[in-house]
């Protein structure tokens, strides 16, 4: 297949993009990639590219433009440029803002991971369950086993208390 | 130089075979960890990077398992030093540029390595052979955990391990697998393969080149997602991908049997002719009829070479490396004839 902007080379960058709701396919060769700054210069991805496109996306109302984290100084519309955070401060700076594109990138906004630094892991072990209880939940109300609904709901509820207290 | 150590070295996950040698060549498991409030390297000072590098290399000292590591400094190396080391699978190819203030800790057999400074404040990465996913993640997570008992990284009870980029928060893990797969190429099967597997939310890749083009038939498989599920999860997700990937390799293996097995035996013994005689060949070339004498070894249609010889041959015989070897700097064309000579040589001395 010949790259459809030179109409010379082998296409050899395969690229979906979206443009207004419809998915339109791209098959380029790799300096034109390089051009359309799909591809970096070493001919990967580049990542912080579609992070920044994604990122782009994000609806922000009046003045989220200019919040800034407060160790850093990075504002909300630096990240945006960039697709990169400052520190590890500007994901709290940023919540809000973060989570449609968190979202986005990871189909989840919630960290369940089994490798927890010490101090937390018995609290992140227990919202980890939460989380896992609460897609049970809903398959039970889907299969319309409410009874059962009812019961795991119990669980999640002594445990959110148990991390309150 | 620290370096010259790792020229003559052959790498842990060059030495043995691995399950599914035959197809997997290797595992890798990476994961991103960076200091509470320090910015991101790329937002850092001078002063903060020295920080970052001067808190590792104290925990390191502390560590049972990385006490024995090979400490290197990126601003002693050369271009082909580094070059060098991204051939051996030690680095990115991002590392390195600019190499001020950033270090390279590398453990016995290269088994462990750290990028201190890359994107994140430490990229902490296992490479082992064949798939050993998840024997890979043990390993780091244990060395990760001992550095962890000394320092703290920046973590959110929410969001998990915190990083540069979004697109690695949570586990800040990225599994990943090589796979040769020239059957499904040669085949014309690879094109359904990458779509099948892209669906599934896992990247797939050429190693060297990109798409259905990949040189050498090399693909690399990994993860994308890092947040909402656990380690396990992702890993033994990779891992199923990569058995059925595995399993269309064989079935192609046995079909093109099947249908011509005179076409593929006379290409495997041409590719073996053209090597153990060339005089001058670029690396483009060497990949491709390594990767048909490495399907000759699978197929068992070659018998004297060893597979793990084969495997050291796509490495030692990449630009940078050569020259490390050589000793010097060597044109394109020089390097054409010292890598025909160094095939040559390692065929006759395994091939008698």
């Amino acid at each position: 297949m010949l790259c459809q902007i030179c109409n010379e080379q082998q296409a050899t960058v395969h690229y979906t993009e979206i443009i207004s709701n419809k998915a339109v396919e791209l098959h380029l060769c790799e300096d034109c990639a390089k051009k359309k700054e799909i591809i970096d210069q070493s001919g990967n991805f580049s990542m912080a590219d579609l992070v920044k496109g994604l990122a782009g996306f994000v609806e922000t109302e009046d003045g989220e433009e200019n919040l800034k984290c407060d160790n850093c100084g990075l504002l909300f519309s630096d990240f945006r440029k960039t697709g990169r955070f400052g520190c590890s401060r500007c994901y709290k700076a940023f919540q809000t803002e973060l989570e449609p594109l968190i979202k986005r990138i990871h189909g989840s906004t919630k960290h369940v991971g089994s490798v927890v630094p010490l101090k937390h892991s018995k609290e992140v072990q227990t919202l980890s369950k939460i989380e896992k209880l609460k897609i049970e939940m809903e398959k039970a109300v889907q299969q319309e086993a409410f009874e059962m609904a009812a019961e795991i709901r119990d669980q999640i509820k002594k445990l959110e208390k148990g991390i309150k207290q | 130089m620290p370096i010259t150590k790792l020229v003559g070295q052959i790498a842990g996950w060059l030495e043995k075979e691995g399950p599914l040698s035959d197809i997997v060549v290797s595992s890798r498991v990476r994961l991103a960890r960076n200091y509470d409030l320090i910015p991101f390297p790329h937002r850092a000072n001078k002063e903060q990077l020295k920080e970052v590098i001067s808190k590792t290399e104290k925990a390191i000292k502390n560590s049972k398992y990385l006490k024995n590591t090979l400490i290197i400094d990126m601003s002693d190396l050369t271009d082909i030093d580094i070059q060098f080391l991204v051939e051996k699978h030690l680095i990115s190819q991002e590392f390195g540029k600019p190499k001020s203030e950033q270090i390279l800790v590398v453990s016995d057999r290269e088994i462990i390595s750290i990028m201190v400074n890359e994107e994140d404040h430490l990229r902490l990465q296992c490479i082992q052979p064949g798939l050993q996913l998840l024997d890979s993640w043990r390993l780091i997570n244990q060395a990760t955990l001992e550095l962890e008992s000394q320092v703290e990284f920046a973590f959110s009870k929410t969001w998990g391990y915190l990083t540069s980029c979004p697109t690695n928060v949570g586990t800040g893990i990225r599994a990943s697998v090589l796979i040769h797969l020239p059957a499904l190429v040669i085949t014309k099967q690879i094109g359904k393969v990458l779509q099948a597997v892209a669906k599934l939310g896992i990247a797939i890749r050429g190693l060297y080149g990109e798409g259905t083009e990949a040189y050498g038939n090399f693909f690399q498989i990994s993860n994308q997602v890092t947040l909402g599920y656990s380690e396990e999860d992702i890993i033994n997700n990779i891992e199923s991908v990569v058995k059925q990937v595995v399993g269309y390799e064989e079935n192609a293996r046995t079909l093109m049997i099947k249908e011509d097995k005179k076409v593929i035996e006379d290409k495997i013994w041409r590719a073996y002719g053209v090597l153990s005689n060339v005089r001058i060949i670029d690396f483009q070339e060497t990949l491709n009829l390594l990767s048909l004498l490495r399907l000759g070894i699978g197929l068992k249609m070659i018998g004297k070479i060893d597979r793990m010889l084969i495997n050291r041959m796509f490495i030692i015989t990449q630009p940078a490396y050569l020259q490390k070897l050589e000793g010097r700097k060597l044109e394109p064309y020089e390097r054409d004839i010292a890598r025909a000579n160094l095939i040559r040589e390692n065929l006759e001395r395994r091939g008698k």
